[in-house]
């Protein structure tokens, strides 16, 4: 039988925000142990948090680029457990009145993955084992973050990547997260189960807790479905219990079932007041919000003429993108500025991050004038890529590699000249084109373009050419 | 006339150079040292940052600088307001030794007007408690008959001020913990209108219902505690500071015509001699012209039960944080984390706090949120509306404080549910965010004294201190009696 995985996804992303949520300690990656701390992060008696704003817009944002429907009215709720690294021994979080509600996340095959909820709460801090001791750091104690629910909507691994990579890039385009999984600034729990190939019911499902990067995601997901499969191939049942993912091993194994589910105890907290949003607040913050990266992409593809797959390599970071569209402004053809970043430009990057972080010696001006250089027809294609490499090389910008004499095509009586010296100078390569070899005419070519500095019109060059040696 | 505030008799002592304020306070500390053994009202007696701040003020009026009204009043402290640097205990095992590194906003507000704190104050642990007996440090006794308890939970401040051994005190009051202590005590408690006072540095037993108010000998000594401490904090978002003019201003103004509600209820299962004492506080306010309305409020039979769900909810999660891990007590020897932590809480707190998070822990849980938690919610919504409805045709409740006079020691921890009962009078107000002060309306036979409470509109401090203060000037002399204790001014 063939088996369908159901799967929804529990995403936490830590804020950028400046100070934490309830305190303004800095929210700062890494710092000595418990020196980002103060007494309401740790949770000393008598302490009292309050609400940091720029957390209700940040989530608001994040609420509106995934068309969720924003709540006017929301409250903030203790989530009571108990463990060493929460403080106060409950998380202030959101319940039953999240933030947001509804919305969806669109994937590129068109399914819509839709999203339950966006709620904001605050990190635990974290546990250190060290030589048969532990050690609590609270850094991270208070931290905002949001949390992003979908409903069981994803059917493969490649759709739980593509999720994930999707939200990460939209909460990057608006600019409340960097949503590094290295860091910890984003992470997953997976709610997976399967069915035969066709059920309309739900399997029992079970959860894998904190996956902290794409590929341990995809590897956990696919040790689960096939051990779900098996169970139930075997006569078995699943169990519904919480799993945690064992990179090494590539296997996941229980960390409590579901009679060990914790009873949070949800109640409001009474140290917080009502979270009110008004439209005006909503309209603003959606004014704020720059166009997000699947909107981008059917513009480039639809409008703009640009390959699918270009156009997707050129949204997939926000600083590629926005370099992108400074570089074509008010260029004839986007797809020039395109080819040069993925080609040339690309090629200086060696890895994903290195994109991601997008540190290249030139300005999107720079390149923009290189361009409209080449619209303008003063330089042909040739002298723009080697004069792109010698930018990327050296930071300079165009005007200080390329003289003016270097500017303008060739007048038609050089152009002539050079290509009969071509003609003298390589008689085999014109015996060879006569013999039928076609792609001799290359060379001829080469020889007019080397000894034009590039200035001549390549077509224009072999068109010439061959009319002479016919 | 001489002045009735003690705070402004201590300002004009202070100011016409007839004391220093380093005599002063040695003059307190001397009266602790004294009585405070039969009191047991100081749990930690300050004597160094009392003699500091006092010299400080000494300083100030010797280069002739101007002094704020509080600067030089030697006053305390309940124990659960947090003090940066001074042990700050809430009288439990649990948090013994420990040291906040911050103030409570209240302490920040007085300390910049240069009280002298003489001391912090016994209570009921974390103000679970009605006798002040469930303190780790055993109860506080009251200064009109050391054979009975000051009450609680702020029983430590009510027994310092009521014996003369401060010049007043901050308490707080989830469900009646200054009101009930000042009433048995013979002397003034405010329960502010919810967010009127920050609550931060508070260690919270109640969020959601607790308050600091001051306990002073007289009315106007509330009035000007209550004026100073009153102030809008960022660091609470419930607060909101004081609405309106000063309550000093509005505590003399003739309370001819003003409407005095007595709703029934509250006078059922009370005993005969506070029945009394109430009876004849309503004919002095008819003799000042007040008007008497009577009403019922039949909403007022669910407060107990929602007052003992929400207090125990909201304390359940509160007191998850006394761990070991980070302060306060931890057990000497266990196995792993959870051995340590659930040994360090069945060893650090008493047993009322055990019973309160138990109960807590229970009303919250899931299957039982409903039938608890969720339908006390609901009714605290239907006592706040019965009390806004009966604002419609009064400007004040009139009501015991407590339906007896102070309880003999030990009677208290014979019986937790009696005990629980006799908070019938005090807990609704807390419910419904509402301001009340107690104040003394007479003595039982054995001379101990009665209190009854005023009961204003939310932020309406001002017209039950106004109420209160015209019903102290009309029988000062036979009800605000004070003991033969502590200091004479």
């Amino acid at each position: 039988m063939k088996y369908e995985m159901v799967a929804g996804l529990e995403t936490h992303i830590e804020l950028g925000t400046n100070t934490k949520i309830f305190c303004n300690c800095t929210t700062a990656f890494g710092g000595d142990p418990n020196t980002h701390c103060c007494p309401i992060c740790i949770g000393l008696p008598g302490t009292l948090p309050k609400l940091n704003k720029q957390v209700v817009e940040y989530a608001i944002m994040a609420g509106l680029a995934t068309n969720c429907e924003i709540a006017r009215v929301s409250k903030m709720d203790r989530k009571n457990y108990c463990y060493p690294d929460l403080s106060k021994a409950y998380q202030i979080s959101q319940y039953d009145m999240p933030l947001c509600e509804g919305g969806y996340v669109e994937l590129s095959n068109g399914r819509k993955i839709r999203l339950t909820r966006i709620h904001i709460e605050e990190d635990a801090g974290k546990l250190i084992h060290d030589r048969g001791d532990t050690y609590v750091d609270y850094n991270r104690g208070g931290v905002p973050l949001i949390e992003i629910v979908s409903e069981p909507d994803i059917r493969s691994i490649d759709e739980a990547k593509e999720y994930v990579e999707k939200l990460q890039l939209i909460m990057k385009y608006i600019g409340i997260s960097d949503c590094k999984m290295q860091e910890g600034s984003m992470r997953c729990d997976v709610n997976i189960s399967v069915r035969p190939q066709g059920s309309q019911t739900l399997g029992t499902r079970t959860e894998i807790k904190n996956m902290n990067s794409i590929t341990y995601m995809a590897k956990a997901m696919e040790y689960e479905f096939n051990r779900q499969v098996d169970v139930i191939e075997n006569g078995g049942k699943v169990d519904q219990e919480t799993l945690r993912y064992d990179e090494v091993t590539d296997t996941t194994s229980s960390m409590r079932g579901k009679e060990d589910a914790h009873d949070y105890r949800y109640f409001r907290d009474p140290d917080l007041v009502t979270i009110n949003v008004t439209d005006q607040q909503i309209e603003a913050l959606k004014k704020t919000l720059p166009e997000l990266p699947n909107a981008r992409y059917s513009r480039y593809v639809n409008d703009w003429g640009i390959p699918e797959n270009d156009a997707s390599l050129l949204t997939k970071y926000k600083k590629v993108s926005d370099f992108f569209e400074a570089a074509c402004d008010g260029t004839e053809n986007p797809r020039t500025a395109a080819n040069f970043i993925i080609g040339q430009i690309f090629r200086t990057l060696e890895n994903d991050s290195a994109k991601e972080e997008f540190n290249v010696a030139i300005t999107a001006q720079n390149l923009n004038q290189l361009i409209k250089l080449l619209d303008s027809k003063k330089i042909r294609m040739n002298l723009a890529k080697s004069t792109l490499d010698k930018m990327l090389e050296t930071g300079k910008p165009v005007n200080q590699l390329i003289s003016e004499s270097d500017m303008g095509g060739l007048d038609d009586a050089t152009m002539l000249k050079l290509c009969n010296d071509a003609i003298t100078a390589n008689p085999n390569a014109v015996n060879d084109y006569k013999n039928g070899k076609e792609k001799a005419i290359k060379a001829l070519l080469g020889f007019v373009m080397k000894n034009s500095r590039g200035k001549a019109d390549a077509v224009a060059v072999e068109r010439t050419i061959k009319e002479i040696i016919k | 006339m001489s002045e009735i505030s003690q705070i402004k008799k201590i300002n004009n002592m202070l100011t016409s150079k007839e004391i220093s304020c380093e005599e002063l306070t040695k003059s307190y500390l001397a009266q602790i040292d004294k009585v405070n053994g039969d009191l047991n009202a100081y749990v930690n007696v300050t004597p160094d940052i009392a003699l500091a701040s006092a010299k400080k003020v000494d300083e100030k009026l010797a280069k002739g600088e101007d002094i704020s009204l509080l600067a030089g009043v030697p006053m305390t402290l309940k124990d659960n307001i947090s003090t940066d640097g001074i042990e700050t205990t809430c009288c439990s095992n649990i948090l013994k030794g420990y040291k906040p590194i911050y103030n409570a906003t209240v302490w920040n507000i007085l300390k910049e007007q240069d009280a002298v704190l003489l001391g912090k104050t016994n209570m009921d642990e974390f103000a679970m408690g009605s006798s002040c007996e469930t303190s780790c440090f055993g109860g506080a006794k009251n200064p009109h008959s050391f054979d009975h308890v000051a009450g609680g939970s702020s029983g430590g401040v009510a027994s310092a001020v009521g014996g003369n051994i401060a010049a007043y005190g901050l308490g707080s009051d989830t469900g009646g913990s200054i009101r009930q202590p000042a009433s048995f005590c013979g002397i003034v408690g405010l329960k502010p209108s919810y967010g009127a006072v920050s609550r931060f540095g508070l260690i919270a037993y109640a969020s959601s219902l607790d308050q600091i108010g001051p306990i002073t000998t007289n009315v106007e000594d509330t009035a000007i505690i209550y004026d100073a401490i009153s102030q809008y904090d960022e660091k609470d978002s419930t607060s909101q500071g004081k609405k309106g003019c000063s309550t000093c201003e509005a505590l003399k103004k003739d309370i001819k015509g003003m409407k005095i509600g007595i709703a029934r209820e509250y006078l059922e299962g009370v005993r005969d001699d506070v029945k009394e004492a109430i009876e004849n506080a309503v004919k002095v306010y008819e003799s000042l012209g007040a008007e008497i309305v009577y009403f019922n409020l039949p909403a007022l039979k669910f407060a107990l039960p929602v007052y003992y769900i929400l207090a125990c909810a909201e304390a359940s999660s509160n007191l998850g944080r006394y761990d070991g891990i980070r302060y306060g007590y931890k057990t000497p020897t266990y196995e792993n984390v959870n051995d340590m932590i659930c040994k360090t809480r069945s060893e650090g707190f008493g047993d009322e706090v055990k019973r309160r998070i138990l109960l807590g822990t229970y009303v919250l849980s899931a299957g039982y949120y409903d039938a608890y938690y969720k339908k006390a919610q609901n009714l605290r919504g239907t006592i706040v509306k019965a009390f806004k409805n009966a604002f419609d045709s009064c400007d004040v409740i009139l009501a015991p404080t407590v339906p007896m006079t102070a309880f003999k020691v030990g009677h208290a921890a014979s019986d937790p549910i009696e005990t629980y009962l006799t908070d019938i009078c005090t807990v609704p107000v807390n419910i419904a965010g509402l301001p009340a002060v107690s104040l003394p309306c007479g003595f039982n036979p054995k001379g101990m004294p009665i209190g009854m409470q005023l009961i204003g509109n939310t932020f309406c401090e001002g017209t039950i201190l106004n109420a209160a203060w015209s019903y102290e000037n009309k029988v000062r002399d036979s009800v605000f009696k004070s003991p033969e204790l502590g200091v004479k001014l």
